[in-house]
């Protein structure tokens, strides 16, 4: 049975890297924009949380109402100013830009709030937990986060596939100049899909600040874990990437059952393997096509 | 009365000049044959009239505004909707999901999709699968379809005919017929000459950049055209002498035949 435990605790963790995972998959999908930064700014969604929480005395879930829509407005504004004038200038200025905006976000998050690793009180959440069998024993934070993640991608899908905004999102995917040819406001697209971006991660910044400790580096770690989520899945497929980290999660648990040292390694491996295998991911084809 | 009017319009890529100089008048109601070798400007003058392309020089009014620097979305808000060479779907999105982008920014809701679908009863029936798996002539009527959506007063054709079978190029052809006589104004980029004349009021020739022909359709003598397209000189003819490029509302309105500014060329054109 401790297999069969192991697994579950993987799915579960996969959630995890599936919500960080899936604005980086959404802004590769629609702009071509590969976001280096995109893990620290899930560290900052985390420091956000604990600076709030802090702040105005609340749990660190009450500050969520406040940080995520913050957390758009900051995706917009990187949009609007940083990102959409590297995407205009070629295929390596993206990729330097968004490298040298994480290098820039570590370094203050050092000098603001020093390189010790911190954590987020999740309250009763973080320390309640529930049995499936006797064998099994799920702790409702990482039930939660699991549970979040599929509604976030839910909720992305179904607004991708039934809303006049997600057509313009996969018109836009589709072909730019086209959809600006015919009245499709790029602009707006791009800000919005950026805004989504960054909150989401921000809010998954926040689950891996409740689960583990973080700091100012950690964005980097995530940011390898979610570009796999996203490769194992398939760029650009939504329920590719959530099939992607829950992939990366089980794997992880079930070697690190049989030696901690190797979970990691097996999760990097399993990433290669699939890359030479099938380098367009395991559920290749696009969410943004299927929707 | 003037709907669309170009004056001294340059357009470049890089090092490259597309356009020099361009004036185009076309009037409300009336259709616009845009004729010319590969090469010659006709796709970069229609897009650079839709918003895709900002010229270097020169200014574009429409209905008596300044639109020059317009983005697309107000153009098309203002009732410019083009049908791009090539029918450019987006093949991931349904055929009714495709003519609804169309309608992002329209400028009146003369077309809604009933409306569409009773003009193109082929593609009513498809409006569930993807724009991808259709064949050329039913992508050609969604991405008609598409420009129809925006409520346009001024539709701008791309070659619409390109890689269609003619029983399907007739068909389209009846179609803008119909739209004509509804009271729209067109411009047409077609290649078929014969085609271009039968369902245009006018004609407007380019030649590597530069307007060298324009004037009512059907007053137009074939080889004059011809001699217009391909650059060859019609010096020695009695009218075909050379005269400077019509002004924005000069002369009485006729045949007016440019000399070509520059050497005859451009060998790769098909008639």
């Amino acid at each position: 049975m401790n297999w069969v435990n192991a697994a579950v605790q993987g799915i579960l963790l996969g959630g995890e890297y599936a919500l960080i995972a899936c604005g980086l998959s959404l802004t590769f999908g629609v702009m071509r924009l590969v976001n280096i930064a995109h893990g620290d700014l899930a560290v900052c969604g985390a420091y956000g949380a604990l600076v709030l929480s802090a702040a105005l005395g609340v749990p660190v879930w009450y500050t969520l109402p406040l940080l995520l829509p913050a957390a758009f407005g900051i995706g917009m504004a990187l949009q609007v100013l940083l990102f959409g004038r590297a995407l205009r200038a070629g295929i390596l200025a993206p990729v330097m830009v968004t490298f040298g905006l994480s290098v820039v976000i570590e370094n203050l998050l050092t000098a603001g709030a020093t390189s010790d690793p911190r954590g987020l009180n999740g309250g009763g959440l973080a320390l309640a937990s529930f049995g499936i069998g006797p064998h099994i024993t799920v702790s409702w934070l990482l039930a939660t986060a699991f549970l979040t993640a599929c509604l976030v991608l839910s909720l992305l899908q179904v607004a991708l596939a039934r809303t006049s905004w997600g057509r313009q999102v996969r018109a836009t995917a589709d072909d730019l100049d086209t959809a600006r040819l015919v009245g499709v406001r790029v602009m707006p697209v791009f800000a919005s899909v950026a805004g989504i971006g960054v909150a989401t991660a921000a809010l998954a910044g926040v689950f891996i600040g409740t689960i583990s400790t973080f700091d100012p580096l950690t964005g980097t770690d995530s940011l390898i874990f979610a570009f796999e989520a996203v490769v194992i899945g398939g760029l650009g497929s939504l329920w590719g990437t959530l099939a992607g980290g829950v992939s990366l999660g089980v794997v992880q648990v079930v070697v690190g059952q049989v030696n901690q040292e190797y979970a990691v390694l097996a999760v990097h491996l399993l990433f290669l393997l699939v890359l030479a295998v099938r380098p367009s991911g395991l559920f290749a084809g696009s969410a943004l096509e299927q929707a | 009365m003037t709907l669309l009017e170009v004056d001294g319009l340059d357009v470049r890529y890089g090092d490259f000049q597309a356009l020099s100089g361009v004036r185009l008048h076309v009037d409300r109601g009336r259709a616009m044959a845009l004729i010319g070798a590969n090469g010659a400007g006709k796709t970069t003058l229609l897009r650079t009239i839709a918003g895709a392309l900002t010229g270097s020089a020169g200014r574009i009014r429409y209905d008596g505004t300044d639109i020059t620097g317009a983005p697309p979305h107000r153009r098309i808000r203002q009732g410019i909707a083009m049908v791009p060479e090539g029918r450019r779907l987006f093949p991931s999105l349904t055929v009714e999901e495709n003519i609804l982008i169309g309608a992002s920014a329209a400028a009146s809701p003369d077309w809604p999709l009933d409306r569409i679908y009773d003009t193109f009863p082929i593609i009513a029936r498809r409006r569930r699968h993807r724009a991808s798996a259709l064949s050329g002539g039913e992508q050609q009527a969604v991405a008609i379809g598409r420009a129809l959506a925006a409520g346009p007063s001024l539709l701008l054709l791309d070659e619409i005919s390109l890689g269609l079978a003619p029983r399907v190029i007739a068909e389209l052809y009846e179609m803008l017929a119909g739209l004509r006589a509804a009271g729209a104004t067109l411009v047409i980029v077609e290649q078929d000459l014969q085609r271009a004349l039968d369902a245009c009021d006018d004609l407007t020739c380019l030649l590597e950049g530069r307007v060298v022909l324009t004037g009512p359709a059907a007053g137009v003598q074939r080889d004059e055209v011809v001699a217009a397209y391909f650059g060859v000189s019609t010096a020695g003819r009695a009218d075909g002498v050379p005269s400077p490029a019509p002004g924005p509302s000069g002369g009485p309105p006729g045949r007016r035949a440019t000399g070509p500014a520059e050497p005859p060329g451009d060998s790769e054109g098909r008639p």
